[in-house]
């Protein structure tokens, strides 16, 4: 089947606009007769469904959390982007598009996200109008930071909580329409299959977490707004919910992955501290801006970071990238780090940690802060003390999260950081219209692949879930749902349901019955340590073709022995989890064979066969200008079909930060 | 920071479903180091029982970073536990001694039924939300962002509101199981802005009238609430909400509810 | 919405708990004040008390008194029992924030009782032989005016050491009541903002004290015979 991508023609600023003055409409009336479905509530779900109900579509929603406002969306700390040139830098749609599509590596498409940098000043426009209280001036107006990897502030934030104060806006919204009768509300639900017909998908089966019963649900069109699947690693930022279940379950009914090996590893989390963990916490990337981070030159160094000399530090990425610092992108971060671990120079009992230090930040603030108080010639103290209050100004929650897990000041001693799993860039493939290779199956936000390519820049998640949400779905569903005005509602005693509800169904039971003796949790850490290890920060071919029978033997022990506890027709989180760690467990071995196929490096994705003399990523341009989109073909079997990326406007150049 | 690892006795209500009575259960747990957060120790319980063939314990949870509003434990008598500002997720182990018992129910109100052991159903969240907390801005109406200037102290105390995650640790730690603080914070992020002025009198009225529905209490001022929101939201939120209240009682607009 | 309905919902409710509360408040400050006329003397007091006794408008606003009074107690004790039923199921333990949430905010209805108790007692000391049964003695005011001598009917009734403490008891529950209570009803009407908010809790805990204190030294100098 040949990939469509749908890219309307003519000139990139003009493709959006183009397609939203003649794509089809569906008038008033009609809209009232057709159902969507909505799957996830996180940024991209409540706000497609809020626009959705407002335009007047009878509306689903599905969330496995106990209420829309909990998904994970929540957790972004930094901010969203937004073209707005507010601070008459120079900023402008068209270098949002250019940074968005170089940070990614070269491997997105121009036209998609060229409609983002079009849509994210409405985005700003619309939470305003919602109530989200953006930091702003003196003055009144919206305040801006810098984020890394971009020469202008374009940032627009809410403390240290945008994804909070950006997801109650949607969610919001969302709450007003239930309240108008536009939307129904499900919570503590999940989906577990998409039902299919005459090719088109036509409802989801879902299980009532509370009482364990399958419900079917109609709708014309099908929006699976489920967010990542970053969990296949066991340890991430992500919620500990967050799962791939309703995304692989489309795949499986025929709909493509895309670029699945793409995964974001930030550099700036809390390192692991034992094997009780369960989650890693980030600790904002806007940190990276004051603090310096460093690791002992000598191996093994077990002084108290206080004690070792400035001397005997090593601030690796300064020496490695002088331009560039300390703010080199997330992945080039995230590789050095791992590097100097890996070599034996890493600190705190694990051994896989380095410091992010905020001593010079604290003393060079308190010598400002005491010459603007007058006072030329001020002692340590003092400037310590000011220094920590200009810094806690800056980083005051953060800095009190920290504390809060580790039990260290970090005024006092230097943060210990590492990286963890935050993001996948991958996920399934979509054309221009948000349209999976199912017809009437769409993925929005995280959920699709489409937008950061091999590599996210800060503040662009949030961009994109809204983006897609609020301003993409309402024009391209209805140029679907156009088509559709004669269909009846399907009643759900239609075979297909009959069929998908009895396969998820059996699925379950065979599961509960396997009754072996192992927990569902020691498999997914199993899993997760075999994905960190082979498809994590550095793959290479060897490792990533051991993975993939690992993983198989794996699936091979839970389909045997994995333990399950309760029943089946009650609230059993054991039974939830089952289920979507036994979809990680298939996901796991295509993203190792995506990232096997790929024997390039770009992006977050690090091949070691790839790389400069100075071991940077090195991208193959002739070979990987594409995107990898797998077709599941049955047990293990994946068809790779190829979309080849076209860049009209960009011009294709390797990264360099030194 | 010393760490250490210690033996715990743990008494949890359990509960099969909303309909059964519920009871405490006695557990031992051992070697917990105190680098573990709270929940990770009932990671930890609950892979024991599994392994013994028992049924684990189960407790909502999700983000575990102190921001999604998911855990709700009410530990030893306080909701969220000891620590001052702190959801149940991000409450670490260090605070405990070998040898120590701790207590954990699941928050108490009529208003938020047990669904299994400690996880409640806190839906009655969303429809207070349903019922006003909201502004009518359809996608797609929005005037520039900077078409309107909201003064900064206005946008912060707007934002601190607006920081509310919904948990209901202010009804389980209030005496009359309110949702004061809850409504409040809701109604006053949006009353200061501008943007929500239009609705303010009618939100409040609503809202109100939707928590009463709901099975909540009435606001005795207490302040328990505000002593263990995980998010420091205030009670001068809900001195606001009763002025928005009050206006709506006396002056025009708070009409055709 | 109509205006039974603004009263009836859980913020309607406490706002009449908190406007009849301020007005009893209006009211201890006139109360305290007449009342204090004992330290002065014998006429100023029964002069006062006369005056209270005989004029119009004032009987009139007594009625409204009264009627606030048995409003604050039947709107006060509903709302305990409204609010004690929101949680079925009680929490197996409970330190609370004893630091944050001193113990007589949580210990209104209690106090309220206590208070509800004293004001009987205190109503057919005084009250009741003053208005209904005329049981008292009669005196001569300076200017001529014949009245009752309700300053020798305080020095009676605080000749008992029982009752005098009685009094104490009742009149220390309203301090803690107020201390709460003045604070309450100024956050349920909205009165708390930012700027206000220490200042009217501080203004609160010195009004309650001084008119308590006041209060309490009534019973205690006709007891010692420090006024006669």
């Amino acid at each position: 089947m040949p990939l469509n991508s749908k890219i309307p023609q003519g000139e990139l600023s003009q493709k959006w606009t183009t397609y939203k003055s003649t794509c089809k409409l569906v008038n008033p009336a009609n809209k009232r007769q057709l159902e969507v479905i909505v799957i996830g509530t996180g940024l991209a779900g409540a706000s497609a469904a809020a626009s959705l109900g407002e335009m007047g579509y009878k509306v689903k929603t599905f969330c496995f959390q106990d209420s829309p406002r909990r998904a994970h969306s929540i957790a972004a700390q930094g901010g969203i982007n937004a073209a707005k040139n507010y601070q008459n830098d120079g900023d402008s749609t068209y270098r949002l598009f250019y940074d968005t599509v170089k940070g990614g590596d070269y491997r997105s498409r121009e036209g998609n996200v060229y409609r983002l940098a079009e849509v994210s000043a409405n985005i700003i426009d619309q939470c305003v109008a919602q109530g989200v209280p953006f930091a702003r001036e003196y003055g009144g107006l919206l305040s801006n930071r810098s984020f890394g990897g971009v020469q202008v502030q374009r940032t627009f934030y809410a403390a240290g909580q945008t994804g909070q104060q950006l997801l109650i806006g949607a969610y919001q919204a969302l709450e007003r329409q239930v309240a108008l009768g536009n939307v129904t509300q499900y919570s503590r639900h999940e989906m577990l299959e998409v039902v299919i017909i005459d090719g088109k998908a036509r409802g989801v089966i879902v299980r009532n977490l509370v009482t364990g019963e399958l419900e079917r649900h109609f709708g014309h069109a099908v929006l699976l707004c489920s967010g990542g699947y970053g969990n296949v690693f066991y340890l991430s930022t992500n919620a500990m919910g967050s799962n791939v279940t309703a995304a692989w379950k489309a795949h499986k009914s025929g709909a493509f992955f895309g670029n699945p090996c793409f995964t974001q590893i930030h550099p700036t989390c809390i390192p692991v501290s034992g094997d009780h963990q369960s989650k890693l916490t980030l600790m904002s990337e806007s940190l990276r801006n004051d603090g310096r981070i460093w690791v002992p030159k000598k191996q093994g160094d077990t002084r108290k970071p206080n004690e070792i000399p400035v001397e005997e530090r090593d601030y690796y990425l300064e020496r490695r990238y002088p331009a560039f610092g300390n703010l080199v992108p997330r992945d080039v971060a995230s590789r050095a780090a791992k590097e100097r671990c890996d070599a034996g120079y890493g600190v705190g009992s694990s051994r896989q940690a380095v410091y992010l230090d905020f001593a010079s930040a604290i003393e060079r603030y308190g010598k400002i802060e005491a010459g603007k108080h007058g006072n030329h010639n001020p002692d340590a103290e003092t400037v310590r003390q000011l220094g920590e209050e200009v810094v806690k100004e800056k980083y005051g929650n953060l800095f009190e999260m920290y504390e809060k897990i580790t039990g260290e000041d970090p005024y006092k001693i230097p943060m210990r950081i590492y990286p963890a799993v935050h993001y996948t860039m991958g996920g399934l493939w979509v054309d221009y219209e948000l349209m999976t290779t199912v017809p009437g199956l769409y993925a929005l936000g995280e959920a699709n692949f489409s937008d950061h390519g091999a590599n996210r820049l800060g503040a662009s998640a949030l961009m994109q879930g809204l983006a897609d949400g609020y301003f993409v779905i309402p024009y391209t569903l209805g140029n679907y749902l156009a088509d559709d005005i004669r269909t009846k509602a399907i009643p759900t005693t239609h075979e297909a349901f009959e069929a998908a509800e009895k396969k998820v169904k059996e699925r379950i039971e065979t599961m509960m019955n396997i009754k072996g003796s192992e927990s569902v949790e020691s498999f997914h850490k199993r899993l997760g340590k075999i994905m960190w290890d082979k498809c994590g920060m550095a793959r290479n071919a060897k490792g990533l073709a051991e993975a993939i029978e690992e993983i198989k033997a794996l699936r091979k022990e839970f389909w045997a022995n994995v333990r399950i506890p309760g029943e089946i027709k009650e609230y059993n989180p054991e039974l939830d989890k089952a289920g979507r760690v036994a979809d990680f467990l298939e996901l796991g071995e295509l993203m190792c064979k995506d990232a096997l196929y790929r024997s390039e490096s770009c992006g977050g994705h690090f091949r070691e066969e790839s790389q400069t003399e100075e071991g940077e990523a090195l991208r193959k341009d002739d070979e990987f200008t594409l995107v990898a989109a797998w077709e599941y073909k049955g047990d293990s079997n994946f068809e790779l079909h190829k979309e080849d990326l076209n860049y009209e406007v960009m011009h294709l150049t390797q990264r360099s930060y030194k | 920071m010393e760490h250490y690892s210690m033996n715990l006795t743990l008494k949890v209500w359990k509960q099969k479903n909303t309909k059964t009575k519920g009871h405490f259960e006695t557990f031992q747990v051992k070697n917990i180091s105190s680098e573990m957060s709270f929940l990770e120790m009932f990671d930890v319980l609950n892979e024991q029982l599994i392994a013994e063939g028992k049924e684990p314990i189960a407790f909502d949870h999700d983000c575990r970073e102190g921001i999604c509003g998911m855990c709700s434990m009410y530990i030893n008598g306080r909701a969220h536990g000891p620590w001052h500002h702190t959801t149940t997720c991000q409450l670490h182990m260090r605070e405990y001694k070998d040898g120590d018992t701790i207590v954990v129910e699941p928050w108490r109100a009529n208003a938020f039924p047990v669904i299994k052991d400690l996880v409640v159903d806190r839906q009655a969240f969303d429809r207070i939300i349903q019922a006003g907390g909201y502004i009518s801005a359809n996608t797609g109406n929005a005037v520039d962002a900077n078409s309107i200037p909201i003064e900064k102290h206005k946008a912060d105390e707007a934002f601190a509101a607006a920081a509310c995650i919904g948990c209901g640790a202010c009804v389980a730690a209030c005496p009359n199981a309110s949702a004061m603080l809850f409504l409040s914070a809701k109604a006053s992020h949006l009353a200061l802005l501008p943007q929500g002025d239009p609705e303010r009198k009618i939100r409040a009225v609503n809202m109100v009238e939707q928590m009463d529905k709901e099975g909540f209490g009435s606001c005795s001022n207490i302040g328990l609430c505000e002593a263990s929101c995980p998010k420091g939201i205030s009670l001068e939120n809900i001195a606001r909400l009763n002025r928005e209240y009050l206006g709506a009682v006396f002056g025009e607009g708070g009409d055709n509810a | 919405m109509n205006w039974k309905h603004y009263f009836t919902t859980s913020v309607g409710r406490k706002l009449v708990m908190g406007f009849t509360g301020l007005f009893l408040v209006l009211f201890l400050l006139v109360h305290c004040y007449v009342n204090s006329m004992i330290f002065i003397s014998r006429n100023a007091f029964n002069a006062a008390a006369d005056f209270m006794g005989t004029t119009v408008a004032i009987r009139i606003m007594e009625i409204g008194l009264f009627a606030g009074i048995i409003l604050h107690i039947i709107q006060g004790l509903m709302l305990a029992r409204m609010n004690k039923a929101k949680r079925s199921i009680g929490y197996a333990t409970n330190t609370t924030n004893t630091k944050q949430v001193p113990w007589y905010s949580r210990s209104m209805t209690l106090l309220g009782t206590l208070v509800m108790l004293f004001l009987i007692m205190h109503i057919s000391h005084f009250w009741v032989p003053s208005r209904i049964t005329h049981d008292l003695n009669a005196t001569k005011l300076p200017n001529g005016v014949e009245t009752h001598d309700l300053f020798q009917k305080m020095l009676d009734v605080f000749q008992s050491p029982i009752v005098v403490v009685l009094y104490l008891i009742g009149v220390a529950s309203l301090a803690f009541h107020l201390f709460h209570g003045f604070f309450s009803a100024c956050q349920t009407m909205g009165l708390t903002s930012h700027k206000y908010k220490n200042f009217l809790k501080g203004f609160g805990i010195v009004f309650s004290v001084i008119v308590c204190l006041l209060f309490a030294a009534m019973p205690i100098s006709m007891y010692m015979g420090w006024v006669a």
